[in-house]
């Protein structure tokens, strides 16, 4: 297996360029999370005109509703969710600057022309190494929507945070050449 | 008869809530430290090892393997002979209040349309049958939304027969590709009706990983089903391999002569089960 790329954030367009799917990360810098009802309001925000809490450009969000801390933890368990269902949120937020998105699971062909029209990645963490992911996390704030317990927006500073590239920017699907690779039948 | 509290069952929910959350059970752990030899896939098995290291993490330091801890699904058997002082679901209830608040574990149960939160993860489902003798079983299987999501029920017609089942089966697995945290484990519940094919689906979802229906016939559709499963290439979080799923588990109940109910619930590589008797 080839060594995991370190990756910095915030990502350029270089950055994300030199990306391919099926490359082992390692990101370090800051990165903001945000599920299903963050992202709801986040779209209404921008529907009514106002500034999102924080500044979108070159960033990468992670779909993550983590555990509560135990005290003195940072933070809980904080693996990914599923990515499909922000993808109706997804493509207004790439046209803003989002650079990148951490999840699991597949995304829709509009999310996909997004990211190749703003040079996005879309990225994967194993689904269910909360524990284990957590260990990445060096800083953790709640930015906004403190209400929504789990699904607030917050701050996360990581170090060498496990992913893998999913899709890139130039049409490198993962899941595609992966279950080509190693389906037997039909 | 047997008395037994509502404070004692509080009492064994909640150690189990946690307990389920943050301790992988043999059979599941086992389950996937075997797979990691059987995966052809470079990624597949890098994947399967992150999984590994993170349920030993979970369980030496008792944090919740998966952030998705669960909407609360219980399975009791309340032996007849049992005199219970209080309501069983109210006892359930609050051993989840409390043992997702004492836990740490994250609280995902809402309104289905307001959305809104309910803050303890309650209430739990809860599947209750009296059977023969004096204690109460008490089977408790979180269950995370990322393969519960992936599930899906269907009334086949009897001409579709066993082929119409494999097809529903495989099609379901196969778009659900990555979504639901493979390998996974499949339930699937043939017969009965509407609702009781999804109960038996859910219910197959406990049994220990790997063991086989002790009707021959069913034994060797779970796997066939099991191989073709494997055979789809999706592998560990759908980036390909040859370890999709762990184990394919039937359940089966006599139908009416004009329907051929299926369900198929999807569980994660997170099976997380454990019982408590009282």
């Amino acid at each position: 297996m080839t060594e995991p790329i370190r990756i910095t954030l915030p990502l350029s367009d270089a950055d994300v360029l030199s990306l391919k799917a099926g490359d082992k990360v390692l990101i370090s810098g800051v990165m903001y999370t945000a599920r299903d009802a963050a992202h709801k309001r986040l779209i209404e925000l921008l529907d009514r005109g106002e500034k999102l809490p924080f500044d979108i450009k070159g960033q990468i969000v992670y779909y993550v509703g983590p555990t509560p801390a135990k005290p003195g933890a940072i933070i809980g368990s904080a693996g990914p969710t599923t990515s499909g269902r922000m993808d109706a949120y997804t493509p207004r937020l790439l046209d803003l600057g989002l650079k990148g998105m951490v999840g699991k699971g597949a995304r829709s062909k509009e999310v996909l022309d997004a990211m190749n029209r703003n040079k996005a990645v879309y990225l994967a963490a194993v689904g269910g190494a909360a524990a284990l992911i957590a260990r990445s996390i060096k800083k953790a704030e709640i930015i906004a929507y403190e209400d929504l317990g789990p699904e607030a927006i917050r701050r996360l500073e990581v170090v060498d945070f496990p992913a893998i590239v999913v899709n890139d920017a130039s049409g490198g699907d993962l899941f595609k050449q992966g279950v080509e690779k190693y389906r037997r039948v039909a | 008869m047997k008395k037994v509290l509502s404070s004692e069952i509080t009492k064994a929910v909640r150690a189990l809530c946690i307990s389920a959350a943050c301790n992988l059970e043999p059979d599941v752990a086992g389950a996937l430290r075997t797979s990691l030899a059987r995966e052809q896939s470079p990624l597949g098995r890098d994947v399967l090892s992150q999984i590994i290291t993170n349920f030993e993490i979970a369980d030496k330091e008792s944090l919740p393997m998966c952030q998705d801890t669960g909407i609360a699904v219980f399975f009791i058997e309340v032996g007849r002979l049992v005199e219970l002082d209080g309501s069983l679901e109210d006892a359930v209830n609050e051993g989840v209040r409390q043992g997702y608040k004492d836990g740490y574990l994250r609280k995902s149960v809402c309104h289905p349309l307001k959305r809104v939160n309910t803050g303890d993860n309650t209430p739990a489902i809860i599947h209750t049958t009296i059977v023969e003798g004096d204690r109460v079983k008490i089977k408790i299987a979180p269950k995370g939304a990322g393969s519960e999501n992936m599930s899906a029920l269907k009334m086949l017609k009897p001409a579709e027969g066993v082929n119409g089942i494999k097809a529903f089966v495989l099609d379901t697995v196969r778009s659900a590709g990555g979504n639901p945290c493979p390998p996974i484990v499949v339930g699937v519940g043939i017969g009965g009706s509407f609702e009781k094919s999804a109960i038996l689906a859910k219910k197959a979802l406990l049994r220990s990983i790997g063991s086989k229906h002790t009707d021959a016939e069913v034994a060797a559709l779970e796997a066939e089903l099991l191989k073709s499963i494997n055979d789809l290439g999706i592998g560990p979080m759908g980036f390909g391999g040859v370890v999709t799923a762990l184990a394919v588990h039937i359940e089966t109940y006599p139908c009416h002569i004009a329907s051929l109910p299926v369900a198929i619930n999807i569980q994660c590589h997170a099976g997380r089960h454990k019982e408590a008797v009282l």
